[in-house]
């Protein structure tokens, strides 16, 4: 990945120098041209083409947001409720993930979305130990943490 | 008469996010005294009050825009920021809490992290950890 954003570069000032005008948009420009060949010629470098991966980056800021504002209409939904009928509780999650700023992205991202909030992580690094709001559909949130969260995760780094 | 009708615009959304960043602060402080123990407080004091301080910096960002023409990146940068950090300090406040032994507010579900720790425990006499 970072041996094709070098290409990309080199080509962007290439056609800086060819065109003779050095300014942002010939850069740019030019960065283009390099995206575009290298999308062309993306069978002979090494590894996958690397804005595949910038997109999935996206979709997974995008999906954080849309949780983050979902889970704060629950949360100010819980706050204002007359009878507070919540059933808190702390349920363990198992994890496919394995480096650390894999695991610290994925705690920070339970911590901000609907009833969840990690507090501990076990000592093997297998299991997140995640406080939810409502324990009673803690298989519930399993699920969807693993479908949604840690396949975003998954795709982004490997 | 076109520019009019964008700056009347942008003050309706600078106006509205301001309303609604001050709405989930509020509701964030409420929460803090209606809820039970630290970590159902945590839950609110970290997502609300999120999600408030960021549509407030939103709302500054606006009106800089719309009114002086500037674009602020540092407010972009502290809303990265303030997500990048909230969760975990919301994280260590709540290891912290459990490490020093606060019973969560349970009804009638285990704590299967208490659980777990007595488990590490009884087969790690010597780790006090």
């Amino acid at each position: 990945m970072a041996f094709q954003i070098v290409i990309n570069l080199i080509i962007a000032f290439l056609w800086m120098f060819l065109s003779e005008s050095y300014s942002a948009p010939s850069f740019i420009a030019g960065y283009l041209l390099g995206l575009l060949l290298l999308f062309v010629l993306r069978r002979f470098v090494p590894d996958t083409f690397y804005l595949k991966r910038f997109l999935k980056i996206g979709a997974l800021v995008l999906l954080f947001i849309k949780e983050l504002l979902s889970s704060n209409w629950e949360i100010v939904k819980l706050v204002y409720k007359r009878k507070q009928d919540f059933e808190p509780g702390i349920f363990a999650l198992p994890i496919d993930v394995k480096s650390n700023w894999e695991i610290t992205l994925l705690a920070n991202l339970i911590s901000l979305t609907p009833g969840t909030l990690s507090v501990a992580i076990s000592h093997d690094n297998t299991k997140i130990y995640i406080h939810a709001m409502h324990i009673q559909d803690s298989e519930k949130s399993i699920s969807e943490i693993k479908n949604t969260f840690e396949k975003a995760i998954l795709e982004v780094s490997r | 008469m076109i520019e009019t009708w964008i700056n009347i615009i942008i003050n309706i959304l600078v106006i509205l996010s301001l309303l609604a960043g001050t709405f989930f602060i509020l509701s964030s402080s409420i929460g803090i005294v209606r809820f039970p123990d630290v970590y159902t407080r945590l839950h609110t004091a970290t997502k609300a009050a999120t999600l408030g301080v960021a549509f407030i910096l939103i709302g500054a960002f606006l009106f800089l825009y719309a009114a002086h023409s500037i674009v602020s990146g540092k407010l972009l940068l502290a809303i990265v920021f303030i997500l990048l950090t909230a969760p975990v300090s919301a994280h260590m406040i709540g290891r912290a809490a459990h490490a020093n032994g606060i019973k969560p507010f349970l009804k009638n579900r285990g704590d299967a992290y208490q659980e777990a720790k007595d488990e590490y425990i009884k087969q790690h006499p010597s780790d006090t950890n």
